[in-house]
């Protein structure tokens, strides 16, 4: 019987400050043995259980693409005890990792289908992950146009600024960041999402939303509008959770448990369920 | 079979020599689940313990496992629990939990192993219930006070002396080694009145409870039935049925290690995000989900109903909030 309970250690190589608040850091672990790295198989979407020796773990989703081989990235907001730990850390230090863990974007499902992926705030994540992975030369072939509609309140708070840089740079994205309010030297638009998607009005096969619930709340309604059906809008959500393993009975919408019914589930799926998210 | 209640002191001592014995013991004025050496602890005269069965496999406070962290790298000790263990006299409705607990410690991708592994080293001797108590409702909740799913050995208290039943091969092997004798047909016919006779309260219904309960997520039922709580969450924590943990790590210089302990969804924090978002932000939603998971969440998942009727959660509610009513009550409505 493997136990589910017992982390993988692995080892912090960088602790990035990701945002100009500093509420944000990137981390960048990597496996200690072979073995590990390659048991570790995850898809976009997924997120894992990072432990701070002495302080206690927290769900992550993983920022990381699986085509990024042997290292585990994470983006983690300073909120408690754990994030704040996690921040303080010095490169080299060995921290602990359970997952991966939930379901993934049905990226099998989702091949030869245009996407729109619309994300706001550092729920962005996960979001870098499944773009990261489709642009990887040999995924990029298996899917349609992809559009990405991503916004935070002000530049400072965008993530991963060096590689929007670089996707915007190519020819296979349609890369749209957006801030809350006006600021000098900003050559993006400005506006909040669910305002900038009704712009954009984009038309794909599917949607991937990831976000603060009242981003959630009023972009659905502009998807909606838009033509997406409720079966090809895909959400992810964050109830908090302990055992990730769908046990603790922490985490449940109605009958389904987010860590392992979800994290993704399909606006479909959660119109049926009760909203207590 | 049959034995003498005198005789089961002696032979309890004599299985302590070979497996941990749990059986109900009287301490700090309560009965409650302890390990014996000495047979002549265990008290079979009992209602019901005030904590539940559960927690010999689920204990309140558990240490999952232990590490040392140093510059080579870090240490780790897991305590996964593999005495062979024997619970002596546990109450049918609790024994039942454990049947239903078995569906959440083990699901198709992640196994318990710390529940599991004691499960699997555990033999269950249950006791029946000559006279319930007016709290319990076992009867209505596919369970009863002679109801043997779960146990390995069935006891049924004949006065002088208990006639046994292997239910289990694992009962019926350990049964064998005891080499007791057999019962009379007029104790087997005794067992048997006892056992179709005996019964709990049986006037709750909970056929199409669950579909109805399933439509009523928005139903202004839920905006006064929680008035009354004052979300201490005992009904939760004594509530054989009720899983919900919480882990933890305790850590001091560079040793630490990782427990889990009793949680409850009566409480606030239960839910609370990282952000101050807080699905569930009042006690009308947790109550709500309280009586959800178990008749209707519980239901949809693993096809039965989270409760056993053992009328713990009535009994020890501070303010008198009873779940029976809370059933009848929906019910009734339209
Ligand atoms: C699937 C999933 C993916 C996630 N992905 C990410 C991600 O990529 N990046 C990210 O930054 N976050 C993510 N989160 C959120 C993240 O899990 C939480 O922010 C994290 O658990 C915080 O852990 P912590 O130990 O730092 O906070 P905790 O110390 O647990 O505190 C979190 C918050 O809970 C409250 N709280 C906790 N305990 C108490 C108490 N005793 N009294 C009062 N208030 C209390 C406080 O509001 C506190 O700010 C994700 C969550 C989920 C479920
Ligand atoms: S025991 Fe009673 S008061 Fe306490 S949480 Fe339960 S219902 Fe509320
Ligand atoms: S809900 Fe109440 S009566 Fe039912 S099993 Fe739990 S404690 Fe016993
Ligand atoms: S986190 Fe424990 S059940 Fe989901």
């Amino acid at each position: 019987m493997r136990n589910p309970y017992l982390p993988l250690p692995m080892k912090l190589v960088k602790n990035f400050t990701e945002t100009s608040d500093k509420l944000i850091h990137t981390f960048t672990l990597e496996f200690l043995s072979q073995e590990d790295a390659e048991n570790f198989k995850y898809a976009p979407g997924q997120f894992a259980e990072v432990m701070v020796y002495g302080k206690g773990e927290a769900p992550f989703g993983i920022a990381s693409s699986p085509t990024e081989k042997g290292i585990l990235k994470f983006s983690v907001a300073k909120v408690g005890v754990v994030s704040t730990a996690l921040h303080m850390l010095e490169e080299g230090t060995i921290v602990g990792v359970r997952g991966p863990l939930g379901n993934s974007y049905p990226l099998e499902q989702l091949k030869g289908k245009s996407l729109t992926i619309i994300g706001g705030g550092f729920a962005f994540t996960t979001l870098r992950s499944t773009i990261q992975y489709i642009l990887d030369p040999a995924n990029r072939g298996d899917y349609g146009d992809l559009t990405v509609i991503y916004g935070a309140r002000n530049p400072g708070l965008l993530l991963y600024k060096d590689e929007l840089a670089a996707w915007d740079a190519r020819p296979d994205i349609n890369l749209i960041t957006t801030i809350d309010r006006e600021v000098e030297g900003w050559t993006g638009r400005v506006g909040f999402i669910p305002t900038v998607t009704k712009e954009v009005a984009p038309k794909s096969d599917y949607a991937i939303i990831c976000g603060p619930p009242v981003m959630i709340k009023f972009t659905l309604p502009v998807l909606v509008e838009c033509g997406f059906t409720p079966d090809r809008i895909i959400m992810s959500l964050e109830n908090r959770m302990k055992c990730g393993i769908g046990m603790c009975g922490r985490c449940n919408v109605g009958s389904k448990y987010v860590c392992k019914d979800g994290p993704v589930f399909t606006k479909e799926q959660l119109d049926k369920l009760p909203n207590e998210y | 079979m049959i034995i003498n209640k005198n005789e089961i002191a002696g032979i309890l001592t004599k299985l302590a020599e070979e497996y941990r014995v749990i059986a109900p013991v009287k301490k700090d004025g309560l009965v409650q689940y302890a390990a014996i050496k000495n047979g002549e602890e265990a008290c079979l005269d009992y209602a019901n313990t005030k904590k539940p069965g559960k927690e010999i496999l689920f204990p309140q406070s558990e240490e999952l496992f232990n590490y040392t962290v140093s510059a080579e790298g870090v240490r780790m000790q897991d305590n996964v629990d593999k005495e062979a263990t024997i619970v002596f006299g546990m109450r049918p409705c609790d024994v039942k939990s454990l049947v239903l607990l078995d569906n959440v410690f083990k699901n198709d991708q992640y196994t318990d192993v710390y529940y599991l592994t004691r499960r699997a080293n555990t033999l269950i001797v249950g006791l029946g219930c000559n006279e319930p108590a007016s709290t319990c409702f076992c009867t209505s909740m596919a369970c009863g006070p002679f109801a043997k799913e779960g146990s390995d050995i069935f006891l049924t208290d004949l006065g002088e002396t208990y006639f046994i039943e292997g239910i289990s091969d694992k009962g019926k092997e350990l049964l064998a080694k005891l080499g007791l004798s057999a019962a009379s047909e007029e104790q087997k016919a005794a067992a048997a009145k006892l056992q179709t006779e005996t019964k709990a309260d049986g006037s709750i219904n909970i056929e199409g409870l669950a579909e109805k309960l399933g439509g009523m997520f928005e139903h202004p039922f839920w905006d006064s039935l929680h008035e009354k709580c004052l979300g201490c969450a005992a009904c939760t924590y004594l509530c054989p049925t009720c899983h919900c943990f919480d882990i933890a790590d305790e850590a001091k210089d560079c040793e630490g290690c990782r427990v889990r302990n009793w949680d409850a969804c009566m409480f606030p924090l239960f839910t609370l995000h990282g952000s101050g978002h807080n699905p569930r932000p009042g006690g009308k939603a947790r109550w709500r989900q309280r009586l959800m998971h178990k008749f209707n969440y519980f239901v949809e998942r693993y096809n039965a109903t989270a409760c056993v009727g053992c009328g713990r959660c009535i009994k020890n509610c501070p303010v008198n909030l009873d779940i029976r009513q809370a059933l009848a009550e929906v019910r009734a409505l339209d």
